[in-house]
């Protein structure tokens, strides 16, 4: 066998314990709940083979297609939003220098220090359509708003409203990549008589596309993802739960309501199967696109 | 788990039962039911000793076999269950055994605002709501819109929640007495929930009101009484006992709900004891859900309670036990009018509709079957079914889930 070096085995005793971890915490679980998908568990009486029949009944319940709908829907608003206002955000940060730029990177990074159960509740007062303080703010442009937690067709919008204020992360990543655009690409452009939407266009977005292109992956995750802030809002009791109906379905809520209300414990681990597989196949085609437009400082460029 | 501490009522049988078994070493994990952990700390074979959950629970949790029987509990400590009131027994019986011992008995009454009453033109306790028709009326006036904006709901059928209670005014069951046979198809059912669909209807709409009564805030002074929100609501009487202590002057009637014949009726629950499957001390657990619940310790806590008020000064509507045998100490000796008349007159109102006390019956699928009426008249109210379909749908949906459940 050949030898390691010294640094290389210290090396892999360093990595020990995170190895440990994954395997323990992360790779363990992880075939346990595929085995898990094979079969009918309670958590009461042991698991008892069933095929692939927690599979096929996902195919057949109307809840799960339903739970899909608006979870990809949530996803198809929230990125972009999340991306654009961030990325506004991230600019204005930019622009602001001197003394007060830690203030306002600070202030702006706060939101996202609040716990996200507290970020539900808070939102349920806000949106409140009858009390809310988003509905007040309305009515002083004339616009009567509409009841955002208890009607269904309004409820995924004040959804993406909610998840607006957790921007924190998105802005300080694109504002990190902003910083390293070299002022001299713009001065050049300048100089050749671009305007500042172009110099926004043809040189900021290309030098921040690769930034840009990870919060786009990390973000369609995680909002693939959601959970926290929607099951606060409208499953954490009966009454809200009743009150909700599958408005607020979102498909990681309905894995959780299958798992730990229903019992369906192999049921719940097809489901989760099923989004690990989802969230890598878009992260693989995310990838796979984002290679053509995405522009990395180190490739050769003919 | 489940239990607390928050009050005189928990502290003194506590302290009873420590008295009476210093043997024993009692640790209350504090904090609300908590199903998730209740079924994993079963799962691993770990659970609490005894367990304190709503009584509609039951049904699920014995047919999955989360819990145990507790009839030799009852045999070999001589639990005086006669004692506890018909309505309490039968909801912690599933299949002929003992599951649970009953807690409180939370009895449902309609609770008037007399200012919207007034303004509605009608003596408070005149209202009545065997008559469908005046009823509806009644609840127009009384509703305040204005621009789309809730002021005022005039009448809270407290739906979907109250669903049961307003099929039983109609004259209907939604359920057969042994738990197997789901009679959410009776056009009575639906006739009642349309009927509560037209008075959401009429005042506003359910988008509007529910976002209203969110904002709610029933054990607090700003009240929706106090702050003349609601005409007026069915509610369980812990609502105007809460009052008594926040409001002792508010205006206010409370009075039976009646069915359409104008006899009371009363959708009662509560809370109750179990002891889950696996317990290691279960012995102690039956001693410990005996003291609880028997009519001595009811009395000492009610004594406690009435001491306390008395001293702060508020008004004590009493407490109302699943225990009828301690109610009837407790509301002979230990309850004294207040001087608050409205709150006198409550108390021998909750007293007088006890008796009219109903409940769903323990089914094997209870959460499933609670699941789905709720269901179906969210969807009516949300204007996305009709009633008839939308509880036929519920009908399906509750055979299936009751002839999967249990009853092997």
């Amino acid at each position: 066998m050949r030898r390691l070096r010294p640094e290389t085995r210290w090396a892999y005793v360093f990595v020990l314990p995170w190895l440990a971890g994954l395997l323990v915490f992360q790779l363990g679980p992880m075939v346990a709940s595929l085995v898990l998908s094979l079969t009918d568990y309670d958590l009461i009486d042991s698991p008892r083979f069933a095929g692939l029949d927690n599979y096929t009944r996902m195919a057949e319940d109307p809840k799960v297609a339903r739970a899909i709908g608006n979870t990809v829907l949530y996803t198809a608003l929230h990125v972009p939003l999340a991306i654009v206002i961030a990325l506004a955000l991230a600019l204005i940060l930019n622009r602001v220098t001197g003394r007060a730029a830690g203030v306002f990177r600070t202030v702006f990074y706060l939101p996202s220090m609040t716990p996200y159960v507290a970020v539900g509740v808070l939102f349920l007062f806000l949106l409140n359509g009858q009390a809310g303080m988003v509905n007040q703010f309305l009515a002083l442009f004339g616009v009567s708003g509409p009841q955002w937690t208890t009607d269904p067709d309004w409820m995924l919008a004040g959804i993406v409203v909610m998840s607006l204020w957790n921007l924190g992360t998105t802005t300080i990543i694109l504002f990190a990549a902003l910083r390293n655009v070299p002022r001299e690409l713009s001065e050049a452009a300048m100089i050749d008589g671009a305007g500042a939407w172009q110099r926004f266009r043809a040189v900021t977005v290309p030098m921040i596309s690769s930034a840009l292109f990870f919060v786009v992956i990390i973000n369609t995750i995680t909002s693939l993802q959601m959970f926290d802030q929607v099951y606060t809002m409208y499953f954490s009791s009966q009454t809200a739960q009743q009150a909700s109906g599958d408005a607020a379905l979102f498909y990681v809520v309905y894995l959780f309501q299958q798992a730990f209300q229903f019992l369906h414990m192999g049921y719940a681990s097809a489901l989760a199967w099923v989004l690990f597989v989802v969230i890598a196949l878009i992260t693989l085609v995310q990838v796979k696109v984002g290679g053509r437009l995405v522009y990395y400082e180190a490739e050769e460029h003919a | 788990m489940g239990f607390g501490l928050p009050d005189e009522i928990a502290t003194v049988r506590v302290d009873a039962f420590k008295k009476a078994y210093p043997g024993v070493e009692v640790a209350i994990n504090q904090g609300q039911f908590d199903e998730q952990a209740f079924l994993s700390a079963v799962a691993a074979g770990n659970p609490p000793d005894v367990v304190y959950l709503a009584r509609e629970r039951i049904g699920t949790y014995a047919a999955r076999g989360a819990i145990q029987p507790l009839d030799a509990c009852v045999a070999k400590e001589g639990i005086a269950t006669g004692d506890f009131y018909p309505a309490a027994q039968q909801q912690v019986k599933y299949d002929g055994k003992w599951y649970a011992m009953p807690e409180f008995y939370n009895s449902i009454v309609l609770l008037v605002n007399n200012k919207a009453a007034k303004d509605a033109g009608v003596a408070p306790q005149d209202i009545d709501t065997s008559d469908w028709d005046a009823l509806a009326a009644l609840a127009k006036k009384m509703s305040k819109v204005s621009g789309g904006k809730i002021e005022r709901f005039g009448f809270y059928p407290k739906l979907p929640e109250f669903l049961p209670l307003w099929a039983k005014a109609n004259g209907a069951d939604i359920l057969t007495g042994d738990g197997r046979t789901s009679l959410l198809g009776d056009p009575k059912v639906a006739e009642a929930l349309e009927y509560g669909d037209r008075l959401v209807r009429s005042q506003g709409g359910w988008t509007r009101l529910k976002a209203f009564v969110d904002t709610f805030d029933y054990f607090g002074e700003q009240n929706p009484f106090a702050k003349d929100q609601v005409g007026a609501m069915l509610t369980e009487q812990f609502v105007v006992s809460a009052m008594a202590g926040t409001s002792p002057d508010a205006d206010i009637t409370v009075l039976p709900f009646k069915d359409r014949q104008g006899r009371p009726v009363n959708n009662v629950g509560g809370n109750a004891w179990v002891v889950p499957k696996g317990a290691k001390n279960p012995d102690a657990a039956c001693r410990w859900i005996k003291t609880m619940t028997a009519a001595d310790t009811w009395v000492a806590a009610a004594r406690a309670r009435a001491d306390k008020r008395a001293k702060e000064g508020k008004v004590n509507i009493g407490t109302y036990t699943g225990n009828a045998k301690a109610d009837e100490v407790i509301f002979s000796q230990i309850v004294k009018p207040s001087g608050h008349k409205a709150y006198d007159d409550a108390v021998t109102v909750i007293r007088s509709v006890q008796e009219a006390g109903f409940v769903v019956p323990q089914s094997g699928a209870a959460a499933e079957f609670t699941k789905a009426w709720q269901d179906a008249a969210t969807r009516v109210l949300l204007g996305r079914a009709k009633p008839a379909e939308s509880l036929r749908q519920a009908q399906e949906e509750t055979q299936r889930a009751l002839d999967d459940a249990g009853h092997s």
